[in-house]
């Protein structure tokens, strides 16, 4: 049945040398890809908590009582948004990877303590962080004053008032938001391909280049693969948001 | 750090001044609470009745004067105001409570965060607080499943969970229609003849005649005269006393 399947591909190929999808045949190429896509997802998932654990933190700290601590989130913020994340990637990876030490495993080679999908990790969640904290600073904003004056007149610290009914409102608030920042960070994560790391977009354009007749396919799948990427993000997000209806509460 | 006793005053307001920027709103405030009694606090909208009672939990400096529950001074920089506030339930008009919470988990709430007490004994607490409120079989709903009225006594549950020795309400009534208000008004009467020490705001004449021990009537920032009820509804000395009451009445 497989070897069937491969058979017919392998034919195609022969056939109509624009269309050879080369990875359903050769397991080798099988590997490039499927290896790309793994390290695509773990770069989304890595970035996606850490951008919102800046989101949620960054959001508190815009809060706070030192005028110093809040402008430097601005500052952070600002920058972040109003400059193109490839550039910010590059920065990171070639402007900060030579200040950072490295260290010599085996007593020949030098390897930096952050790698390039380490760079990535983190310019990556610092670009989609920014735009979190805007999301949620405008949730906060929608949860009524009088809601945490409540807290406060219950013996709360600002800290417990946050976490304990802040936050959670806010979240319900910002959720539709951070989906769209969420998805569109899942889309940007294939600029790490500029700092070579081996993601769908690095290891697709390997494979055409090493085999130009597969670029069509190579194209077609990497699209089918984000579409299923961003679907079951906004699925997930779906499912959240329907889980954290509250009864009789509208947002 | 305080000799308070128990015959002293629980709250003491000695000319008490509060302006927001340019404006005075307090001008010389000056009460005195015992320990159980009911006090209600009437006036004309905009005289600072709002300002006044929060300025007793600290939700609201003030410039001048000086504030003390149970002798310890309440607008002292050094004074724990979250320490304060565990002493000192306060209800508010729009009830305030947490809406991703069902009417359970809202009362529940402060003494496991707050005072870190154990789960289960607070939520046998809680049914119970519920259950005095007249609430038996609401706990699981969410704010937005219950009425105005019922909304607004699981709030004063939730005040109570954390045992304060002093109650304030700022018009706890004026959001709900008739019917529910005396639901509301029956609640904390039952609070009151229990011995809660109470500060209401209010615009309800026959719940302040029948349930305070004494009424202050304010006016653009200051107490313009204060009795018994049984004097205050009858023998009000000051013109702008009687106005009000002509209006009200
Ligand atoms: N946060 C604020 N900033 C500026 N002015 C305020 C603020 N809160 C209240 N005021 C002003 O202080 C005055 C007293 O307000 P307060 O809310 O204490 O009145 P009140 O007696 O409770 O009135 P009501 O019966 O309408 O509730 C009003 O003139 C009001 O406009
Ligand atoms: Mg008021």
């Amino acid at each position: 049945m497989l070897t069937d399947m491969q058979d017919f591909f392998r034919e195609l190929a022969a056939t109509s040398p624009h269309w050879n999808f080369i990875w359903l045949y050769d397991p080798v190429q099988m590997d490039r890809v499927l290896g790309g896509l793994w390290m695509t997802i773990k770069l989304s998932l890595a970035c996606l908590v850490f951008s919102v654990v800046i989101g949620v933190v960054g959001a508190w700290a815009q809060e706070a009582k030192s005028r110093l601590l809040r402008s430097a989130v601005q500052g952070y913020v600002q920058f972040f948004r109003n400059t193109p994340p490839l550039i910010q990637l590059l920065f990171f990876y070639f402007a900060l990877g030579q200040f950072t030490p490295s260290y010599s495993p085996d007593g020949w080679l030098e390897v930096p303590i952050i790698s390039n999908v380490g760079w990535a990790i983190i310019a990556l969640s610092f670009f989609a962080g920014a735009f979190n904290i805007e999301i949620f600073r405008a949730g906060i904003e929608a949860v009524p004053h009088s809601t945490r004056e409540a807290a406060e007149s219950l013996g709360m610290t600002r800290l417990q008032a946050y976490t304990n009914v802040v936050l959670p409102l806010t979240l319900r608030i910002s959720l539709p938001a951070l989906s769209a920042n969420l998805i569109n960070l899942v889309k940007t994560t294939n600029q790490a391909y500029a700092i070579a790391v081996p993601e769908l977009l690095y290891q697709s354009v390997s494979i055409w280049n090493d085999f130009p007749s597969a670029q069509n396919p190579t194209m077609l799948l990497m699209m089918v693969c984000y579409l299923g990427l961003v679907g079951l993000l906004s699925l997930g997000m779906g499912q959240w948001e329907r889980k954290l209806r509250i009864p009789g509460y509208g947002v | 750090m305080t000799n308070w006793t128990a015959d002293q005053p629980i709250v003491r307001l000695r000319d008490v001044h509060k302006s927001y920027g340019q404006v005075e709103v307090l001008r010389g405030i000056s009460m005195d609470v015992m320990k159980g009694e009911v006090i209600c606090i009437i006036g004309p909208s905009g005289s600072g009745k709002s300002t006044l009672i929060r300025c007793i939990n600290a939700l609201n400096d003030i410039q001048a004067g000086s504030i003390q529950v149970e002798g310890q001074e309440v607008h002292d920089p050094r004074l724990d105001k979250l320490a304060l506030r565990r002493k000192v339930g306060m209800v508010f008009q729009q009830y305030n409570l947490f809406p991703h919470k069902t009417a359970l988990q809202n009362v529940m709430m402060a003494p496991v965060k707050v005072l870190k007490e154990k789960p289960a004994e607070v939520e046998t607490r809680a049914r119970a607080l519920l259950k005095k409120v007249r609430l038996e079989g609401k706990e699981n709903h969410y704010p937005g499943e219950l009425s105005g009225g019922q909304q607004q006594r699981v709030a004063i549950a939730r005040s109570l969970a954390m045992r304060p020795d002093v109650m304030l309400f700022d018009e706890v009534t004026a959001a709900l229609d008739p019917e529910t208000v005396k639901e509301v008004l029956v609640t904390i009467k039952d609070l009151a003849a229990e011995g809660m020490t109470c500060i209401l705001v209010t615009h309800e004449m026959g719940f302040a005649r029948e349930v305070a021990d004494h009424i202050y009537f304010t006016d653009r920032g200051v107490i313009v005269e204060h009795g018994p009820p049984a004097e205050f509804f009858t023998q009000a000395k000051d013109a702008r006393t009687r106005d009000f009451l002509d209006q009200v009445l």
